[in-house]
């Protein structure tokens, strides 16, 4: 059974269960939308002295600072004690396109090119992962959610602005990955 | 502890979002280069479950575990914010190879570079806090 826990798991155990977790939220009075975490810790490091856009009552918002850090101890159990190691089954045109970029295959979850310490401690890849996430932060505010909460929970609930917001993403994303990419790796 | 069945929540996220490696940059680069179909796999079977419970939900017009009834706030109508906010995400999405959940199911996995990647989004977060009143919505 670990042998088979510890194996990587196909993507509808884990459409599964994203979907259980929005269930589970709303039975517990709440929605699921990860990034407006990033507001609430604005918010409780006292950035509403100086923008109004921080200034609720930011403690009304802990559950979904216990979710984040039950996100956190979820991935150290999956690292810990359910993974077999491997290094993540990407398809075989993926490696040969990020070959390409001087991106070498997969050797674990995370590309040692942007992940590993050395690499991020360069000025390249400290501004990849700062401005990358720059972007997610002030993206994910100005679009009112993320992929958790305009994908998923906006679009389970039929709502033309998180259609519109994942289109969003997509041609971010595309442009990211066809006209950044190239010019930076 | 009424807190507990939160962080359990989010355990039974992380370890998904691990086991399906949807954390990984790797994955995320496969998607937007539409390689497999992995990554939409997992957003089209939440998105069509999800879909299916909410119509339930209100269909039945279920309440919560305090009797609340469960009410759906319907986003805010506009184009722009939309358009601009999402394609300013998408940016950082495939650049970072993680979006907010995986950021953090991340530093679980010890890749501490994403704690770079985390200081930029609570940045990003709060210049748009400060100047978002001056932004097209």
């Amino acid at each position: 059974m670990l042998e088979l826990i510890r194996q990587p798991w196909p993507w509808y155990t884990s459409g599964i269960v994203i979907a259980f977790i929005m269930v589970l939220l709303l039975f517990f009075g709440k929605s699921f939308g990860f990034s407006s975490n990033l507001r609430t810790i604005c918010s409780a490091c006292g950035a509403g002295k100086n923008v109004k856009f921080f200034d609720f009552d930011w403690r009304s918002q802990t559950w979904n600072l216990l979710f984040l850090v039950g996100a956190v101890i979820g991935g150290f159990i999956s690292a810990e004690f359910l993974s077999s190691g491997e290094p993540v089954q990407i398809s075989q045109a993926t490696i040969q396109d990020l070959q390409q970029l001087g991106i070498s295959s997969p050797d674990g979850m995370q590309p040692q090119e942007i992940f590993s310490l050395s690499a991020a401690f360069t000025l390249k890849g400290f501004l990849i992962l700062l401005l990358g996430g720059f972007a997610i932060g002030f993206g994910a505010r100005y679009a009112g959610g993320c992929t958790s909460g305009h994908a998923i929970s906006g679009i389970s609930n039929l709502q033309l602005p998180s259609l519109i917001a994942v289109i969003g993403f997509f041609i971010g994303g595309l442009i990211t990955t066809f006209v950044l990419l190239p010019l930076i790796f | 502890m009424k807190g507990i069945k939160f962080i359990i929540a989010g355990i039974l996220f992380g370890i998904v979002m691990s086991k399906s490696e949807a954390i990984s940059w790797f994955r995320i680069q496969e998607m937007f280069r539409f390689q497999d179909f992995h990554m939409y796999g997992i957003i089209g079977t939440a998105v069509v479950l999800g879909t299916i419970a909410t119509f339930l939900i209100k269909k039945f017009k279920l309440r919560d575990y305090q009797g609340n009834p469960i009410v759906f706030t319907p986003k805010e109508k506009s184009i722009p914010r939309y358009i601009i906010g999402g394609t300013i995400f998408g940016l950082g999405w495939a650049l970072t190879g993680a979006c907010p959940g995986p950021m953090f199911v991340n530093i679980g996995y010890s890749y501490w570079a994403i704690f770079i990647a985390i200081a930029g989004a609570l940045s990003g977060t709060y210049l748009y806090g400060a100047i978002k009143d001056r932004l097209p919505h």
